[in-house]
């Protein structure tokens, strides 16, 4: 399998162990990555709303690259592992093939630097493909070392299923609690899946933010929620939510004054870590916090393919 | 052009005088298709010797220029460019009778729904206009001298479903004298009301004004009751309607049972442990049941997906010794029965909304959040508590959220509000405090009590201390922001008159669920030929002159099936429905289209194939001459063995092949 991709900002940035544990991940899994060459901004949450057509046009842009990829008539099924871009592509795809008015207006925009878009572009989040593409039956035969014992709180964020997205519920989405579930790990029931984590409310740190002491009190409160039910990590497929949740637990336990110490991690770090990847091939080392519990540490087993590195009581 | 048409009768002084009138409709024709021109443009078609336009046709004034003109000789068939058949074409096939011809030396030309309201352009619509006016020009000159049919009218009642509707228009009609088939498919009639503790606003109990109405079916003389049963076809015509109706094996016989219960004590499963589909699933019930004390009729049904016996053969079945009436018969199997009625009433009722689609309200997820149907069986002193307000863990609420619009007024998935709504969360809010004195919070985004005693109820609530809160929630959740929350479900929602978002922390969550349409609601428009609106509500014949006639003559709607309502509006609804029955039966006959069929002897090669496909058996076949003949009498008119006739010798009046070329080429010699 190969899909054509789209890396967006982040994951070249703060969000490289994504990107680092995607790539290890579908590799193992026999899936490549084609990068868009010349691939420009999404326009993020940002570009909406100050001007629509120009949003669309500048995410639609990235939307005639794939297509220029991959002659003919198929359809072609482009990856992001970031929400906020998946978001804002897909807005672009929708907006693009509904028949809105902005069509042609967009259309115009892109004609003016010699650009076409065909309406074959179908955008792909990684979770969607992890779960439905190559299916979580096949991760779960890959599984050699299962998170047994592991108590995770899937944490989706807010743009990752809604507005637009449709391989998943809006309010209730479960599509990762059963990848979870398939490498062995146990999801925990929390009310928070989709809650917003403070997203660009942050600035280059929490205090100098749009209104810092808003997204503080948001990302605190999904945290001390994961922390109160017993989860033993928090799991993102998005590099804002994890950075937003990783980075400023010591700002919380300040302010707020209880003790967060939780590991954040992307989803494909755990499925890389359940499908005996080293570590160091994940990303893990760039994480600002990573303790798992002892006990609960991923624990090599035979796989039935033999590919488990340790054996350990069969 | 002109010596191309050849009609059938020529008038009395030879050719035909044809009459086009055009309406205006006030402006809704006028306002888009150019009606002096369409005039004009008449007054040049081949025997057309009367062209006229009028603001309103369907007038008496309107129908006096048709009169007039036919009674003056000026003109002897008619063609009016107007609105539908649906609407008028009985109303102006009268004025051309009256005026001393056939009434079916009238053709419509539909210019108004066909044209007017769905074309935007007034030059394409004028246009559009003449072509239909040429087509119908032409097909009228060929219409024959037919007379009036009349049909006699069946006078029993098939009334379908046995909620309050069903109940209420089955009590009418048989209390005029007529015979009722109500048939229901539950074992039991009384539908949702049945369910029901309380009903708002004057908070009398349900079962006491209920009840005394089910026994009353029961008792009735005029009324056969069919529970356990469906409607499985429905053939013929308005006065003349065969149905079939499949009952469905409960494994005790209805005429022996008396309702006694011994069996249920007496069944193996010592315990009840099947949820009671009667109790929302919040009671249990054995695999041998009754749904509710007072069912009707008091017959116990068995369960073969839960029975012993069903499942494995291997069972003593206490239940038969138990039973002094030798009432069991676990070889009973589907029977059906086919019965003539004249009219029909649909009463099928609707369900309530499913909750658990909004997944952000927790129903399913958290076990304190409930329908308020539950909540109905939870207060009922017969439900699964004995009316004592517990919650799933056997503790009483201190504190209540009840949720307005669940699944109404919501575009994602009822646009409309259900109506009774507001009225049965406020009483919820009434008997909730009065059973538990909890705290009730209600959170509505408008109050509508629009009703007899309805504002005046409101108000009593308030007063009594319930707190209300305007603003649509977003989510119920069990997270927890501070110490008061922790253990609660708590309510986010804005409150829109404070202006700020407020967090309630509640021990119970009761969702107000809208109304929708019965899932086989679908099924149901099919097999009695009616029609359905987007939401999947059945569709009255006219939303305010004629709210409980379908488009189907003779088939009438009573209830929720038709749209959402309460008791009082489904009640009088039931009862109108009633009526108009009892008045088509009264008339003791219905008047037929004249479009029969009829065999044209010469070009008849005596086939048979008509014979066998005729559903009326309306064909004889003379063995002697080889020919086939139709009874004109027992004829419907439906055009099967026109369409299957090889030779073409089968025809229909109205409907000839020439006829319809006409009206054909009328359309394209204009084009």
């Amino acid at each position: 399998m190969r899909y054509p991709y789209y890396p967006g900002c982040s994951v070249e940035g703060t969000g490289r162990a994504y990107e680092e544990s995607l790539a290890a991940v579908l590799a193992a899994l026999d899936v490549r990555l084609d990068e868009l060459e010349d691939w420009n901004c999404c326009g993020a949450s940002a570009a909406d709303s100050i001007d629509e057509v120009r949003a669309i046009a500048l995410a639609a842009r990235n939307l005639v690259l794939a297509e220029a990829g991959a002659p003919g008539d198929e359809p072609v099924e482009l990856l992001t592992p970031c929400a906020g871009c998946y978001r804002a592509l897909l807005a672009a795809q929708h907006a693009l093939e509904d028949g809105r008015r902005i069509g042609p207006r967009v259309a115009r925009g892109l004609e003016a630097v010699g650009l076409r878009y065909e309406r074959r572009v179908r955008v792909r989040h990684v979770l969607d493909v992890l779960v439905h593409g190559i299916g979580t039956e096949r991760i779960a035969q890959a599984v050699t070392r299962p998170l047994t014992g592991l108590r995770v709180a899937c944490y989706y964020g807010c743009l990752l299923v809604r507005p637009e997205a449709r391989f998943d519920d809006r309010h209730d989405p479960t599509s990762m609690d059963r990848l979870m579930r398939a490498i062995g790990a146990e999801p925990i029931e929390w009310p928070m899946k989709t809650r917003c984590c403070g997203g660009s409310c942050y600035g280059a740190d929490p205090f100098s933010g749009t209104t810092p002491q808003g997204a503080l009190t948001l990302s605190h409160a999904i945290l001390r929620e994961a922390a109160r039910r017993g989860a033993d990590a928090v799991v993102t497929a998005c590099p804002l939510c994890q950075f937003n949740l990783e980075a400023f637990q010591e700002q919380m336990t300040r302010h707020f004054g209880t003790t967060l110490d939780l590991t954040v991690g992307y989803v494909t770090q755990f499925v890389g870590l359940a499908i005996g990847l080293e570590e160091r091939a994940l990303g893990i080392h760039r994480m600002l916090r990573w303790r798992l519990p002892a006990g609960r540490e991923p624990e090599a087993v035979a796989s039935p393919s033999g590919r488990g590195r340790e054996v350990r009581d069969g | 052009m002109a010596e191309e048409l050849i009609p059938d009768r020529p008038s009395p002084n030879g050719a035909p005088k044809i009459g086009v009138y055009v309406c205006h409709c006030g402006l809704n024709i006028a306002g888009t298709v150019d009606v002096h021109e369409v005039v004009r443009f008449a007054s040049t078609l081949p025997y057309v010797t009367v062209a006229r336009e009028y603001k309103f046709m369907c007038s008496d004034p309107g129908q006096e220029l048709i009169e007039q003109d036919l009674r003056e000789g000026l003109v002897d068939r008619v063609v009016v460019a107007s609105c539908s058949p649906l609407m008028h074409e009985a109303t102006f096939r009268q004025a051309t009778g009256r005026g001393g011809t056939s009434p079916f030396h009238f053709q419509m030309a539909s210019i108004r729904e066909l044209v007017s309201w769905v074309t935007e352009d007034p030059e394409d619509a004028t246009e559009k206009a003449k072509a239909l006016v040429a087509a119908a020009v032409r097909r009228v000159a060929l219409h024959e001298y037919l007379e009036p049919r009349e049909a006699p009218v069946h006078p029993d009642v098939l009334v379908v479903g046995g909620g309050i509707a069903g109940i209420h228009a089955a009590l009418t009609l048989a209390d005029a004298g007529k015979h009722v088939y109500l048939v229901e498919r539950e074992s039991t009639i009384g539908g949702h009301m049945a369910k029901f503790d309380k009903t708002f606003p004057t908070l009398d109990c349900a079962s006491c004004i209920l009840t005394p109405k089910m026994s009353a079916v029961r008792a009735h003389p005029n009324i056969t009751l069919w529970t356990y049963s469906d409607v499985v076809s429905v053939s013929g015509y308005t006065g003349d309607f065969t149905v079939r109706v499949r009952h469905r094996p409960r494994y005790v016989r209805e005429d022996l049972c008396t309702g006694c219960l011994a069996c249920i004590e007496a069944c193996v499963h010592k315990q009840a442990k099947y949820p009671s589909e009667f109790d929302e699933g919040l009671g249990k019930r054995k695999p041998i049941y009754i749904p509710f004390p007072q069912a009707t009729p008091p017959v116990v049904v068995v369960d073969p997906e839960a029975c012993i016996w069903f499942k494995t053969g291997k069972c003593p079945r206490p239940c038969i010794e138990a039973c002094e009436r030798d009432a069991f018969d676990f070889e009973q199997t589907e029977t059906e029965d086919e019965i003539k009625v004249g009219a029909i009433i649909l009463a099928t009722g609707f369900r309530t909304f499913d909750a658990g689609r909004i997944p952000e309200y927790g129903y399913g997820r958290y076990p304190n959040v409930y329908t308020s149907l539950e909540v109905e069986r939870l207060l009922n002193s017969a439900g699964p508590t004995g009316g004592e307000v517990l919650l799933r863990d056997g503790t009483k609420p201190r504190t209540v959220g009840i949720i307005h619009c669940v699944g109404s007024r919501d575009v994602r998935f009822h646009a409309y509000c259900s109506k009774v709504c507001c009225m049965y969360s406020l009483k919820l809010a009434h008997m909730l405090r009065e059973r538990t004195g909890a705290e009730v919070y209600n959170f509505y985004i408008d109050m509508r009590t629009p009703g007899k005693g309805y504002e005046e109820f409101y108000d009593k609530i308030l007063r009594e201390g319930a707190h209300l809160i305007r603003g649509r929630v977003a989510e119920v959740t069990d997270e927890a922001t501070a110490p008061e929350e922790e253990g609660h479900l708590v309510i986010r929602a804005e409150d829109t008159l404070l202006g700020t978002v407020r967090r309630v922390p509640v021990d119970m969550v009761v969702l107000a669920v809208g109304m929708e349409p019965q899932p086989d609601a679908e099924d149901v428009r099919r097999l009695f030929n009616i029609s359905c609106g987007g939401e999947g509500f059945f569709t009255e014949r006219h939303p305010k002159l004629a709210p409980v006639s379908t488009f189907t003559d003779g088939v009438f709607l009573a209830g929720a099936c038709q749209g959402p309502k309460d008791i009082p509006e489904t009640v009088a609804q039931a009862g109108a429905a009633a009526a108009e029955a009892l008045a088509m039966i009264d008339r003791g006959s219905v008047r037929l289209e004249a479009n029969t069929a009829f065999v044209d002897e010469a070009a008849c090669s005596g086939c048979k194939t008509c014979v066998g496909l005729c559903p009326f058996g309306a064909i004889e076949f003379d063995e002697e001459r080889r020919k086939a003949a139709v009874n004109e009498v027992v004829c419907k008119g439906c055009g099967i063995c026109v369409a299957a006739c090889p030779s073409g010798a089968a025809q229909q009046h109205l409907f000839t092949d020439a006829q319809i070329l006409a009206e054909i080429e009328g359309v394209l010699a204009y084009a």
